[in-house]
């Protein structure tokens, strides 16, 4: 039998892999395994994350080429890696989808291009787990992107990005600011925003904004419900901050699950998430690039508006500044707390939304894949002020997008993680904090 | 005297204590603790100002002054639980700026605070235990070895226990501090803080929440602290009892002392009566501290 | 027909395994960080993986004996700690939460980057270490010997001793700590830091040792982690962390046996659940599918938390009065 190596695991969430591992040691019963990871026998499949590969041969002149670079991109997963000696490859990928796979022209030697249409390029696994892909070499003179032009791109990627960010992270934020909740369960809020548009627009069939417009509600239900169900009565038995995180976690985790229950685990994309392209200048972007960016503005200008000018948004304000004082000023605080948590979730289901089309895909853990960025965006704009989400999320977007200039793909998130870890260094209460007082 | 809380027995005064007239940042005889243009502002609020101010030695002070007036930010800063913008004090000669808490407490001046702080999930026992410095135990790595702070322990053990007897506690050494009520977690706070041997003790709000019955009981324990020889710097509101233990009363209003004297002459200052009345001039009364506004009244008559 | 017989003896032998050894050794450590210092670390999976790489990059890279890998491990995790206390440790308790994780996030990220292949073996991981400690092993039976469900190669049993005998001595060393004025310190933080630094306890430096102690118990955690198995960078994703708390909050956060305990009740458990639940499913018993059916026990730990969080946050060992949790 072959055991969980049908599970289409993916992505930057490889610890999917701990699960699939779990689940050979269990099925594989006769081994008096420990459950968490393969034993040494099976250190074979453990010591080679993926088992579908791509692989190719890269020779000029039946010369092979050393040390030129292999970017495989799709379904929310990127690779990179460089030719042996013998002009080799091989990068494993999680699922069996299509990738785009591209030669950088920058590491052939001078003089040396790819044919032209053929970089980069797309495929797909036939019915075998490995599939070649070669490039055929010619001579001629390449055409570089210029490095203003791609920082331009990446700006571009990166606004766009925290704009998304920004979604989530000011419903993360406001609810801290109100509740004191860090909470860990953030990401499958934006998460079910993806899944139930990916239900109603490509499973039940309706047009893609209706799609959008139903996940945003449900998922204003879905905050609803859980104030309702759990944080309210927990709040009324006195349960402190730290327990209360610690239930997110636990939520997070079971709620995430309950997703691949329901969904698998592969990654499946929203209607219209590759569209055309078009150049504007040095610039290139698709409508969905700029829809979603038009919505973000939008939306943060809504809530911005909102929380200023409402009488709604001021008691928000007032009850994250201080919840006792607020109450006692006849300030309906529960009520409030339920109105951030239904604007809070709302917002993440939006944000999962356009995360959809960004990565691209919908996945079980999607959300999960950002939320440590999230938290990097409000921790870094100060935790509980809105704005300084706002601020935050454009910083970590910006920061992942540009990285990614010097550094390899797969580190483009740490990055940004870093530079959580200097901003509380150098200036801890966030960008836009405040001190604390004391006694 | 109107008042149950009030003991009948009178407090020996310390007289004596300034030099000159009684103005706001008089020069004392023998100053335990100076502060020199201590500013902290919130944003754009001014919480703390103060220009000049000596705390005398050997002596009960108070720190009176109406809701807002700073005190407990004053003593944040004194005590280094807080930064201020700019300003210099020392303690006991030694200068206290940019020295943090714990090693001002090592210095020997102890604060308790507003809110008390008994340690809830520790005993009473290990709540007094934590209160005596330079344990040998405390140090990692001798934690190690129970034969190298085993006898100190023992020893600190029989000090706190001491202590408890006087503060009335011993019988509930082994109990959790969180089983204690309000008052008692006071007069815990204050055994604890104790333990030390400090020279100056800074209660914020020791009769916070006290219910009157140990009333009387911390207030002896506090006069008691100064037949020691210890110095006390202590914020309240109850004027009677301000009046009846403390020998010099400094007075903020709005981030400024702006009085000082003995008890009996600093009640009448113009303003001190500006202080609690003055900025609600033109404001209906009824949304001020009315709490205080009913001490000084009471006060006021009681001078008749 | 399903086999009850396997069911329970996989479930037995968790009991033994240096997997659970480890988790309760790491949660041993987050013991100290959260039960007795009330530090919320949401990062040893990244003490243990500094555990697993420092000494695997040891042995594999520079040819050092076993006694110096773990020592090079040990000093990677409490330079570790010191990156991640300085920032953090004078501020709200949710910002180490924060950083921790994040933190732990950025080594996983390191070591499974392509960028160091050389070093780390990417996401394949590495493997190969274990020939200088199996050159320590005194037993040297061949095949299997034990009892019951207990049979066991003689490198199991090296590795079953070790990593037990490690676990006696560190809950030896914490329950001696946590009488000793040291740890009074430490509780003393846990429930007021300002109380305990207006007492002259210099908190900050309190804070700092004892995230290095709890996350070096995390660094020999993932040292036994990799016992049995390769080091595998996705091994230490986040959920091993959230495994480890739910472990220590199973067992009672305050508490030296509790994490022993909570691990032990943790892994038969899930073995047993797991077991039965793969084998109804074979038998046809359940609608679901065999990959749902992995799926079902991380729900079941997700839930498992927030029970315990909320009805009985003192664990299974816990005094009902002293919980734990910061108010």
């Amino acid at each position: 039998m072959e055991p969980t190596r049908s599970v289409q695991t993916r992505s930057r969430g490889r610890w999917l892999l701990l699960l699939g591992i779990l689940l050979s040691a269990l099925t594989l019963s006769g081994i008096a395994a420990s459950p968490a990871v393969a034993e040494d026998g099976s250190a074979a499949s453990a010591s080679d994350e993926y088992e579908y590969h791509f692989s190719g041969n890269v020779q000029y002149n039946d010369e092979p080429l050393e040390g030129v670079k292999i970017t495989v991109e799709g379904g929310g997963f990127s690779a990179d890696t460089e030719t042996d000696a013998d002009g080799k490859w091989t990068i494993g990928v999680p699922e069996k989808t299509e990738y785009t796979v591209e030669l950088d022209e920058d590491t052939l030697p001078d003089g040396v291009v790819v044919a032209k249409g053929e970089n980069p390029r797309t495929a797909e696994f036939g019915l075998t787990n490995n599939k070649s892909v070669n490039f055929f070499l010619g001579e001629g003179t390449r055409v570089t992107v210029s490095f203003f032009d791609q920082l331009i791109n990446r700006v571009v990627n990166g606004l766009n990005f925290g704009l998304l960010l920004a979604l989530a992270a000011i419903g993360l934020s406001l609810i801290y600011g109100t509740t004191g909740l860090s909470n860990f369960a953030h990401s499958e809020m934006i998460t079910f925003g993806a899944l139930m548009t990916l239900t109603f627009s490509s499973d039940v069939g309706l047009p893609i904004g209706i799609a959008i417009l139903i996940a945003i509600l449900l998922s204003a239900g879905l905050g609803w419900g859980l104030d309702a169900a759990l944080w309210k009565p927990l709040r009324k038995r006195g349960v402190g901050v730290i327990q209360l995180m610690i239930v997110s976690i636990g939520l997070a985790l079971a709620m995430r699950y309950t997703f691949q229950f329901f969904y698998g685990g592969q990654t499946r994309q929203l209607p219209g998430a590759s569209p055309a392209e078009f150049h504007l200048g040095p610039l290139s972007l698709s409508w969905v690039d700029v829809a979603s960016m038009g919505i973000s503005i939008i939306v943060l200008l809504g809530v911005a508006w909102f929380l200023l000018r409402t009488r709604i948004g001021k008691a928000t304000r007032a009850v994250s500044d201080n919840p006792s004082l607020a109450s006692a000023s006849g300030i309906d605080v529960d009520g409030t707390i339920r109105i951030v948590w239904v604007l809070g979730a709302a917002l993440a289901g939006l944000s999962g939304i356009l995360w959809a089309y960004y990565r691209p895909g919908v996945s079980w853990d999607m959300g999960f894949q950002i939320l440590l960025l999230v938290f990097a965006a409000v921790t870094l704009g100060g935790l509980g002020t809105a704005f300084g989400a706002l601020v935050g999320s454009l910083i970590v977007g910006l920061f992942v997008e540009l990285s990614t200039l010097w550094l390899p793909a797969d580190m483009k998130f740490v990055a940004a993680l870093v530079i959580l870890i200097l901003v509380l260094l150098l200036r801890p209460q966030g960008i836009l904090g405040r001190r604390e007082r004391i006694g | 005297m109107s008042s149950d809380a009030i003991p009948t027995k009178k407090p020996v005064k310390s007289v004596g204590l300034h030099v000159g007239d009684a103005v706001p940042g008089c020069k004392k005889t023998d100053p335990i603790l100076i502060a020199d243009g201590v500013k902290r502002t919130f944003g754009g609020l001014t919480a703390v100002d103060v220009a000049h101010v000596e705390v005398p030695r050997g002596a009960i002070t108070a720190l009176i002054g109406p809701n807002g007036a700073g005190k407990t930010t004053f003593f944040n800063l004194l005590t280094g639980f807080d930064k201020p913008d700019h300003g210099t004090w020392s303690f006991d000669g030694k200068s206290l700026a940019h020295v943090p808490a714990f090693k001002v407490a090592r210095l020997g001046l102890i604060r308790t605070f507003q809110l008390t702080k008994a340690l809830g999930l520790l005993t009473v026992m290990d709540n007094m235990k934590l209160g005596a410095t330079g344990q040998r135990g405390e140090n990692l790595f001798r934690a190690m070895l129970p034969f190298l702070w085993r006898k100190q322990d023992d020893e600190i053990e029989a000090k706190a226990l001491e202590l408890l007897g006087r503060f009335k506690l011993d019988a509930k050494k082994d109990d959790y501090a969180a089983s204690l009520s309000g008052g008692q977690r006071k007069l815990l706070e204050m055994a604890r803080a104790l333990m030390s041997d400090p020279t100056l003790v800074m209660l914020d709000e020791p009769m916070a929440g006290v219910n009157p019955a140990l009333t009387q009981s911390l207030l002896d324990h506090i006069l008691d602290l100064k037949t020691q020889g210890m110095s006390v710097l202590f914020v309240e509101h109850d004027m009677h009892m301000v009046r009846h233990i403390a020998d010099w009363v400094i007075v903020m209003a709005e981030g400024k002392v702006v009085a000082e004297g003995d008890p009996y002459t600093v009640m009448q200052d113009q303003a001190v009566i500006d202080a609690y009345l003055g900025q609600h001039h033109d404001q209906d009364l009824g949304a001020t501290d009315t709490g205080h506004v009913e001490a000084l009244k009471e006060l006021i008559d009681d001078e008749q | 027909m399903i086999d009850w017989g396997a069911i329970f003896s996989n479930a037995a032998v968790e009991v033994l395994s240096p997997t659970t050894a480890a988790y309760a050794l790491a949660a041993l450590g987050l013991a100290v960080h959260f039960g007795y210092t009330g530090l919320l670390n949401f990062g040893q999976a990244g003490f243990m993986a500094l555990g697993a790489y420092g000494y695997a990059i040891s042995v594999l890279t520079f040819g050092f004996p076993v006694w110096a890998a773990v020592l090079v491990a040990v000093g990677a995790s409490v330079v570790f700690a010191l990156i991640l206390g300085i920032p953090t440790l004078r501020l709200r308790a949710d910002y180490l939460a924060i950083v921790t994780i994040a933190a732990a996030e950025i080594l996983r990220l390191l070591f499974t980057t392509n960028t160091f292949r050389d070093v780390t073996g990417s996401a394949n991981g590495l493997s190969e270490y274990k020939a200088g400690f199996r050159a320590l092993n005194p037993f040297s039976f061949s095949g299997k010997a034990g009892f019951g469900p207990w049979m066991f190669s003689a490198n199991d049993w090296w590795n079953i001793v070790v990593a037990w005998t490690i676990v006696a001595l560190a809950c030896v060393l914490v329950w001696v700590l946590m009488r000793s004025p040291w740890g009074r310190v430490l509780k003393g933080i846990r429930e007021d830091e300002d109380a305990v630094r207006s007492l002259g306890k210099n908190v900050y430096s309190y804070k700092m040792q004892s995230l290095i102690l709890g996350g070096v118990f995390g660094t020999f955690a993932g040292m036994i982690f990799i016992l049995p198995r390769a080091v595998v960078p996705s091994n230490y994703a986040t959920s091993l962390t959230f495994f480890t708390w739910a472990i220590l909050l199973l067992g009672g956060a305050a508490t030296v046996l509790g994490p022993v305990l909570g691990s032990i009740v943790f892994w038969v458990a899930l073995s047993f659940f797991s077991g039965f639940v793969a084998r109804a499913v074979e038998a046809g018993w359940l609608p679901i599918s065999e990959v749902q059916s992995g799926q079902l026990r991380f729900i079941l730990v997700g839930v498992a938390i927030m029970l315990m969080v909320v009805f009985r946050p003192q664990g299974m060992l816990g005094n009902k009065k002293e919980m734990s949790f910061v108010k």
